[in-house]
């Protein structure tokens, strides 16, 4: 496939992405664009490599979930453009009028929780807490410290005595949290 | 002879009042600003309808009387220098070292389009509206255009400590109360540049102004701006750097905090840089060091000494401002006063509107209609207009008492009827109010990741925004920073700790005065 024909986005895909994302076709032209900027095998899809080959992202404590994030959309180990495109939409700012599945606080919500649920069973575990905690804190902290830190936030959150943060548990943890605004981009707007 | 001097002789008492005198009255003055504070909690429905400001002014105006009556000579206790150099440090201390960081920093566009444009605006449009109407003759006297906009620039400006005192009692939302809060601290550059600007072109006279002085404001304006703040960035960082050292001494650790930012405020005033924006900034920069730095019951002082200095000089400033107004020899023009206070108003009113459209464009979270009016409401003038007022040589500015009366009237205006009706009306405007409360561990590293995750996310589009520039700051301040000026350097996440350490401590606390009869 050649460098120019990758750049060019059809008419019906855009209203294709339009119609599943909420995207204005504005916007779907500027990050396909982007797009193709990442995708250095000119293929069309984008591969782990191609997103961690971001410096900032490969030294982000998230960058690997970040990225499986878009992965578990398409459900192979290449992501397309439409992929691409509904993950995004998630941060998409939510506006009074034009509401869209993808960019609710729930769907926001959602997406941060999955942050955490390596298993995928919609339980956060303390396990799975510790993980994220290790990745964010670093190495200089003992053990016990983290131990105590992820048991008492579980504590915190946890109603039905399962020891665990279901998405619900997760959900009302969070309700105070201004999530429509900390989880949105303006230039997605 | 020996006739001319008495004979020494012991006397039991003797009674010698000058040598005490200056911090007899002061300690008086502050014990009476804080009876009468205790006083307005103690009657319930005075202090629902006025603001404590409103108050303080009052009883300031009984005492001035009074004082008027009984003395002859009256000097007013709220000059220039006890104001900017003793009160107004201790105000802008506590501003800055309690101000809520990711907060200010997310509406820092905003903040700095109403504190720089929005000043320049209204100082530039009250001075013009107010020349234009005294070339008509309205006022009965000449009105040099200079002299205009020196008034103009001193009466624009929004003051920190009157928003402060109304504002803390309100409860606005955090969005709005930064803001507008943000602006009327960031604002003093402009307003310290456009005054001196002013007051040097006054003494020029208008003929000799050339353009290259135009320039050279716009110039100084940078130098005060980012001079101020450098200055009081690194003496933050050296707060930070020599409370490294004081976990052998933890007595003084409190000091050096108060004693360094005080340092920070007078050494940009040596320069004529804004002393606002150093102490504002040493503030913000120390807090992040020195919390880790000094002993809980150090950081306990320092949160309580802070605290109990500003209400103190808030109290202080508010009477005195109330003294001031028996004191002066006034020159009441009644249009000026009239037309001042209604292009404050206006013109306040029109910036918000228009800024506020502006600034929308580039905001996720739009300011609305009803924020836009608390803003545009919440535009009190205060103390630092009246000492820039005093400040003005008479013998420059011949109407420098009209200017004395008006500022004043301003103040009262905006403090009393702003004051008093703002209450009611973010009630019957159903403005979002605040709830303070300390995070949750769920809250604290739910929302770190989502910080993180958010990061990841603009680098992915590639584009710059907010989470990307504090994810590097973060980034750079945990691997440069933070290794030189805190102690116990543990780790990226200092605040996921700090709440944890909080939360232990507190339910400890609970448990100990549940089980008392354990113990």
């Amino acid at each position: 496939m050649g460098n120019k024909s990758s750049l060019l986005l059809r008419e019906d895909e855009i209203a294709q992405i339009q119609n599943a994302t909420g995207f204005t076709p504005n916007q779907i032209e500027r990050l396909y664009s982007r797009f193709t900027s990442l995708d250095r095998g000119d293929c069309g899809t984008l591969s782990r490599e191609d997103f961690l080959r971001i410096p900032e992202l490969a030294i982000n404590p998230l960058g690997e979930r970040i990225v499986n994030a878009f992965f578990e959309e398409s459900g192979n180990d290449r992501v397309n453009f439409l992929q691409f495109m509904q993950v995004l939409a998630h941060f998409r700012p939510i506006k009074k009028n034009s509401p869209n599945r993808l960019n609710s606080r729930q769907q926001k919500l959602k997406f941060a929780f999955k942050m955490y649920d390596l298993d995928n069973d919609d339980l956060i575990s303390k396990d799975e807490l510790l993980a994220i905690l290790h990745m964010m804190v670093g190495a200089n902290i003992s053990e016990e410290q983290l131990t105590s830190i992820a048991e008492r936030t579980i504590v915190e959150a946890d109603e039905n005595g399962d020891s665990m943060i279901s998405f619900e548990e997760f959900c009302k943890a969070l309700e105070r949290t201004d999530v429509e605004q900390k989880m949105s981009i303006r230039f997605l707007s | 002879g020996n006739e001319h001097s008495p004979k020494p002789e012991y006397r039991i008492v003797s009674v010698e009042f000058t040598r005490v005198e200056t911090p007899f009255l002061i300690g008086i003055w502050i014990f009476f600003a804080s009876i009468a504070k205790i006083g307005f909690h103690m009657a319930p429905k005075l202090n629902k309808i006025f603001p404590e400001s409103c108050l303080l002014i009052v009883v300031g105006v009984i005492v001035g009387l009074l004082l008027f009556q009984a003395s002859s000579v009256h000097i007013s206790p709220l000059t220039p220098d006890t104001f900017f150099l003793y009160m107004l440090p201790p105000i802008i201390l506590d501003a800055g070292y309690f101000m809520p960081n990711r907060l200010f920093f997310d509406h820092l566009g905003t903040i700095l389009l109403f504190a720089v444009v929005g000043t320049i605006f209204n100082t530039m449009s009250i001075g013009a509206s107010l020349w234009l109407l005294g070339k008509s003759g309205i006022f009965g006297c000449e009105t040099p255009i200079l002299d205009m906009f020196l008034f103009s620039a001193l009466i624009s400006a929004v003051d920190p400590v009157a928003v402060l005192a109304v504002f803390e009692e309100i409860h606005v939302n955090e969005i709005l109360y930064i803001v507008v809060f943000g602006e009327s601290l960031l604002n003093d550059a402009v307003t310290v540049v456009l005054y001196h600007m002013f007051e040097t072109y006054s003494e020029m006279g208008p003929s000799r102004i050339i353009y290259t002085d135009v320039l050279s404001g716009l110039a100084s304006f940078l130098v005060v701006a980012i001079g101020g703040t450098v200055i009081g960035i690194v003496w933050g960082f050296a707060t930070g750097f020599v409370t490294r050292f004081t976990h052998q001494v933890r007595v003084i650790e409190p000091i050096f905090i108060f004693v360094m930012a005080y340092l920070a405020y007078l050494s940009a005033e040596i320069f004529h840089l804004s002393g606002i924006l150093a102490i504002t900034f040493c503030g913000i920069t120390m807090k992040n060091y020195v919390e880790a730095n000094i002993s809980h019951k150090s950081h306990t002082t320092v949160k309580y000494t802070m605290k109990m200095l500003s209400s103190s000089s808030e109290t202080i400033i508010f009477m005195f401002l109330g003294v001031a107004t028996v004191n002066n020899a006034h020159n009441w023009n009644t249009w000026f006063v009239v037309t001042t206070i209604v292009f404050c108003s206006v013109y306040r009113a029109v910036g918000v509107i228009v800024l506020t459209a502006l600034a929308n464009q580039f905001r996720l979270h739009k300011l609305d209609k009803v924020e836009k009016f608390v803003m545009s409401y919440g535009g009190l003038r205060g103390a630092v207009a009246f000492a820039l007022v005093l400040l003005i040589d008479p013998r420059h500015v011949p109407l420098q008492p009209m200017f004395v009366t008006t500022t004043i009237a301003v103040i009262y205006f905006t403090v009393f009827i702003q004051g008093i009706t703002i209450k009611p009306l973010v009630k019957i405007l159903n403005v979002k109010r605040a709830e303070k409360r300390k995070p949750t561990m769920n809250e604290r590293i739910h929302e770190r990741i989502m910080d993180h995750t958010m990061a990841g996310i603009e680098d992915i589009l590639g584009k710059h925004g907010n989470y990307h520039v504090r994810d590097k700051f973060k980034r750079f301040d945990n691997k440069f920073i933070r290794p030189y000026l805190v102690k116990d350097h543990c780790g990226a996440e200092p605040k996921i700790l700090e709440t944890y350490s909080k939360l232990a401590m507190k339910d400890a606390l609970d448990y100990i005065r549940r089980n008392a009869s354990t113990i």
